[in-house]
């Protein structure tokens, strides 16, 4: 990696300011920026560590939904278990060591297309808590490696609501067990909300044919037979898009089922 | 009552308290005072003309010593290729050069380019990045088929085509074998590709060269599975350094399968650079450096067909194989698809005719050389499919099918010019049947179904050829070495022994089972015993370990040094008891004088040696220290049956491997659990190739699987525990352990079995899959499916 300064600070503010550097950026848990620092793709002056700010740390129970603070590591949101499909979720993200550093904030910043987390938070309908707003995950997510938040600014915290019933099924890439598809179905008070991660060039997207079919009836027969168009589904070594499509339409079945 | 110590005991491994405390001493551990590391740029194209070079930024960056290019190679030797292969017109194969660092060209993603030696790792990678390179982009040759078309792109300009070799065997019985296609009740035919693996040992490659101008000596610190074959071809040919100047250190190695034996361009290079710059030259490759630096194994693109008369007997066979040497001769390479593969195809069947045909071809990849297993793996694989295909089409049972063209008499000089000594191939089926309750398989497959999914058994034979040798044989075959082993027996005053031998560690446990041995012969303790092996300064000149024959090989020169050493010991224990020679015995390391109580201990015949104040030094020498070398006079050849079960999800097509039973025949076995670890990790590696691991390139030559994120090696979780039985035993009966070799049989035995498996399972759900490539990955067996 090249050389950088490091930057440790102990509120959203001053971290905010240490972004205000041009080529500053910030480091999560690292799990995806590193080893990109490592293979010398990335080149920032300053990495300011979200790490050490308290206001950005645990999960809190408000009744109807929990707030999942914005440094909080996947393995305290694979023990929480408040809301159980997302508990699970994180629980097999990666390996120990992944969850042990990687944040909900940083995976949700980079929005990988194959990442499992933005999966649940469209799924579930959260909201993310920025330094200077609150973005419905409905207008975060635009695409692969991209999402609504400007520069420097940082997910502080994720509200979650509590879902009546909620499963993830994830159908992993062989090699690097990140989801070649996932989808997160979620019944909310709000209708039914399935959310497919791995599959689409697009990065994380809602079905809404299948939330329609299931809002009508909602159990895995009502998906029979359905796969959303495999055109703009990604294609690679692991899997065609034809497979990815049809996988989706296998795993929203079965996280339907999981569901009841 | 399994024996607590000696041959047939399993002590646990005494190198593992290193290893598991982290107390291991791997090359990387060793940092050589003054050190200077070098960063390799490395092409990032896979074929190109070098227009120029241009360093002159770059040597004016912080901390760079010296920059080198093909141009500071010029008049020194390129890596050398250690075996020729003779093609069926009885020409020798294209060899090309192979430089240190590319000499005008570049030919596959990788290929170093220049060498910046600095005081730190960061700053030879900065500097590497200021150097610029005008490279002129050609057509890159990636498709083996299409390297051979006519006008194709030449990997070597200086060669007549992409093709090394067109070899035949037995070229003279080819009329006959086709004769015996036009006459056949049935043929069975199949297409398959064996793929690109990348070995990925957990330890990555590691070199440091050092140089004393006070002594003109060299030293190299290399992570090798055989630091002589590295002083013999880096010293003789490359570098022209006298051996006796240069040292070869290969200190813990954290796992080879086979592609730690050859010869680098980095080892050459750090050794060159020490003395250009008088400093220690360090390099550690990085993992994404070792996927395109490190030779691959396999690639083999296979037709093969199976002739059977009216009563299934196997009448002939014959293959046909692309095989991919990638852009360079690795250093074994030409040799892994003729001499261990075409040998093979007998497997254990009594096929009375045979042809194998190999066309040997360059592309711009990474050289493909030996991989756990290596031409044996590939052979076992399309004749185990074969007979598998042959069996569903003819409606036989597959196991039956094999039984009735076993061999059952040995030895067995088979088609394919190797004669098989000993073996029991009903024996090892009868184990796996032990093992497997094939009659409750149904039932099994009941119970699959109705949870959805497909359940299918696989069952597969092998036969190993190990401790290839002789070496006047290998010789004539083309081999450019011996392939014999040596080993010196060291006892001290006071009784303990250090024993000296060829043969590398780097996860066997030799330093457990190899003092076994002489534990046994000489009746003392293990503890009293050391092995010391991979430091070329202190051991005899041995060739390593590969193709599983450290103890058949080494060990049988172990055996004889420890007999060479008994007999002295004898002399000066019947000088001791005022008796004759021919009257002592030794038994649990006391020296007796037969028919009566009179005895020494080895202890008192140790210090006798060394302290010879009472000793017949007119007589024999003082001291006891002996070598022996160890040619041995065939290779060996261990042979098993392997059965997977796997269930399949019709819905994704992910396989999942319910169990597995492996029954080896390895002749007599000196540690149990180790050779139980052995075929498990064998085993493990087999199970990656056939549903994980895929070394992928596109049309442009580009690496698409450079890391773990798409190189799906297997873990824990995608293998089950094994069932493992080695009680069938027919001993090696020409060296004098009777002993055959285990570290390839799982590697090569299990592939053929969880494809077996795969495809009756697919079968056993209506589908009409003969065959799947590996890795039968869940996307293309979801594709099988639904074609």
């Amino acid at each position: 990696m090249y050389n950088f300064d490091y930057e440790k600070p102990s509120t959203v503010a001053d971290a905010v300011a240490a972004l205000g550097d041009e080529d500053a950026q910030a480091l999560g848990g690292g799990q995806t920026l590193i080893p990109t620092l490592k293979q010398r793709l990335a080149s920032p002056t300053t990495l300011v560590s979200l790490s050490g700010i308290s206001e950005m740390q645990g999960i809190t129970d408000e009744g109807g939904s929990i707030t999942i603070g914005g440094a909080t590591v996947h393995a305290d949101v694979a023990s929480n278990g408040a809301i159980a499909a997302l508990s699970d979720l994180a629980g097999n993200i990666g390996d120990p060591a992944v969850r042990n550093r990687g944040t909900i904030g940083g995976s949700l910043a980079n929005n990988d297309p194959s990442a499992c987390y933005p999966s649940a938070a469209l799924g579930l309908g959260a909201t993310i808590v920025t330094n200077t707003r609150e973005i419905a995950a409905d207008d975060y997510f635009q695409g692969m490696f991209s999402t609504a938040l400007d520069e420097g600014e940082i997910i502080t915290a994720v509200k979650v609501p509590k879902p009546e019933a909620a499963n993830y099924q994830k159908f992993e890439q062989p090699a690097s067990r990140f989801a070649l598809v996932g989808v997160f179905v979620a019944k909310t008070s709000g209708g039914v909300r399935v959310a497919v991660t791995g599959a689409s060039e697009e990065g994380v997207f809602r079905w809404s044919e299948a939330e329609a079919a299931l809002n009508g009836n909602f159990s895995a027969d009502a998906l029979e037979g359905m796969a959303p168009d495999a055109d703009g589904m990604i294609a690679d070594l692991h899997g065609t898009s034809a497979y990815r499509a049809h996988l989706v339409g296998v795993m929203t079945r079965r996280a339907v089922a999981a569901c009841s | 009552m399994p024996k607590d110590h000696g041959i047939g005991a399993s002590p646990k491994r005494r190198e593992d308290v290193r290893f598991l405390t982290g107390e291991g001493n791997y090359t990387d551990d060793i940092n050589v005072n003054g050190q200077a590391y070098v960063h390799f740029l490395r092409s990032d194209v896979a074929h190109g003309k070098i227009n120029g070079i241009d360093t002159s930024a770059a040597a004016a960056m912080p901390g760079v010593v010296k920059i080198f290019t093909g141009a500071d190679f010029e008049g020194i030797g390129g890596l050398p290729c250690g075996w020729q292969v003779t093609d069926k017109h009885g020409e020798p194969m294209q060899e090309p050069a192979h430089p240190v660092l590319a000499q005008g060209k570049v030919r596959h993603v990788g290929d170093p380019i220049a060498a910046v030696v600095a005081e730190s790792v960061e700053q030879a990678r900065d500097a590497a990045e200021a150097i610029e390179v005008d490279i002129e982009e050609l057509p890159a040759v990636v498709d083996m088929k299409a390297a051979l078309s006519e006008g194709a792109t030449k990997v070597h300009d200086d060669l007549t085509s992409n093709l090394c070799y067109d070899w035949g065997f037995v070229e003279e019985v080819k009329p006959d074998v086709d004769a015996a296609f036009e006459t056949a009740a049935h043929v069975t035919t199949l297409e398959l590709v064996n793929q690109r693996m990348v070995a990925n040992p957990m330890e990555p490659r590691v070199a440091i060269g050092d140089y004393s101008r006070g002594t003109d000596e060299h030293t190299l610190y290399t992570t090798s599975q055989n630091p002589h074959v590295i002083r013999l071809l880096m010293g003789a040919f490359v570098l022209g350094i006298p051996e006796h100047k240069l040292r070869v250190v290969a200190p813990d190695v954290g796992g080879g399968f086979g592609t730690k034996i050859f010869h680098y361009a980095e080892e050459a290079f750090c050794t060159f650079a020490a003395k250009a710059c008088n400093r220690p030259v360090k390099w550690t490759s990085s993992r994404s450096e070792a996927f395109m630096s490190d030779a691959h194994g396999r690639d083999h693109v296979t037709k093969i067909e199976l002739a059977l008369d009216a009563d299934n007997n196997f009448i002939a066979l014959r293959t046909d194989t692309l095989a991919n040497m990638g852009a360079y001769l690795s250093t074994f390479a030409p040799s892994v698809p003729t001499w261990l593969h075409g040998t093979l195809m007998a497997g254990n069947y009594k096929t009375p005719l045979i042809h194998v045909n190999v066309r040997a071809v360059f592309t711009n990849t990474v050289p493909v050389d030996a991989y756990r297993g290596a031409g044996r793996p590939e052979a076992t694989f399309q004749l185990e499919r074969v007979v598998d295909k042959a069996a569903r089409e003819l409606g036989v049972d597959p196991i039956a099918l094999r039984r009735q063209n076993f061999i059952t008499e040995f030895p067995y000089a088979t088609p394919v010019a190797v004669e098989y000594d000993t073996g029991d191939y009903h024996g090892t089926m009868d184990a796996l049947e032990g093992l497997i309750d094939r009659d409750g398989f149904a039932a099994r497959r009941a119970e699959s179904e109705k949870n959805g999914k497909l359940r299918g058994l696989g069952v597969n034979c092998y036969i190993e050829a190990c401790g290839i040798a002789p070496s006047n044989l290998v010789g004539q075959l083309g081999a450019r070495a011996g392939l014999y082993d040596a080993a010196t027996v060291r006892v001290t005053a006071t009784g303990s022994i250090s024993v000296m031998v060829g043969a590398h560690s780097h996860g066997q446990g030799h330093e457990t089972s190899f003092p076994q041995v002489v534990a046994e012969m000489i009746g003392i303790d293990e503890s009293q015993i050391d092995i010391v092996h991979g430091d070329s300064s202190k051991i005899p000149f041995g060739m390593g370990t590969y193709g599983s024959r450290s103890i058949a090989v080494c060990g049988s020169a172990m055996v004889r040094a420890t007999e060479k050493i008994i007999a002295k010991a004898k002399k000066i224990a019947a000088h001791l008891l005022e008796a004759s020679d021919a009257d002592i015995e030794l038994k649990d390391g006391q020296f007796s004088v037969a028919g009566t109580d009179k005895s020494v201990a080895w202890g008192d015949v140790t210090l006798a040696a060394y302290v010879p104040h009472n000793y017949p030094l007119e007589d024999i020498e003082p001291g006891l220290e002996e070598t022996a070398f160890y040619d041995p006079a065939n290779f060996t050849y261990p042979s098993g049956a392997y059965a997977c079960e796997v269930e399949v999800d019709p819905e994704t097509g992910k396989v999942t491997i319910e169990s597995f039973a492996a029954a080896d025949d390895f002749g007599n076995i000196i540690n149990p659990m180790i050779v139980d670890g052995q075929v498990h990790g064998g085993i493990g590696q087999g199970i990656g190739q056939a549903l994980l691991e895929n070394c992928v390139y596109d049309e442009n030559g580009q690496l698409m699987t450079g890391s773990y994120m798409d190189y799906a090696m297997p873990r824990a979780d995608d293998v089950p525990f094994y069932a493992v039985d080695h009680s069938s035993q027919t001993p090696c009966t020409h060296n004098p352990l009777g002993v055959k070799g285990c570290g390839e049989a799982g590697a090569i035995g299990s592939p053929p079995s969880v494809i077996n498996a795969v495809v009756d399972a697919l079968q056993s759900g209506g589908h009409d899959v003969t065959h799947i490539d590996m890795p039968a990955s869940p996307s293309r067996v979801w594709a099988a499916m639904n074609k």
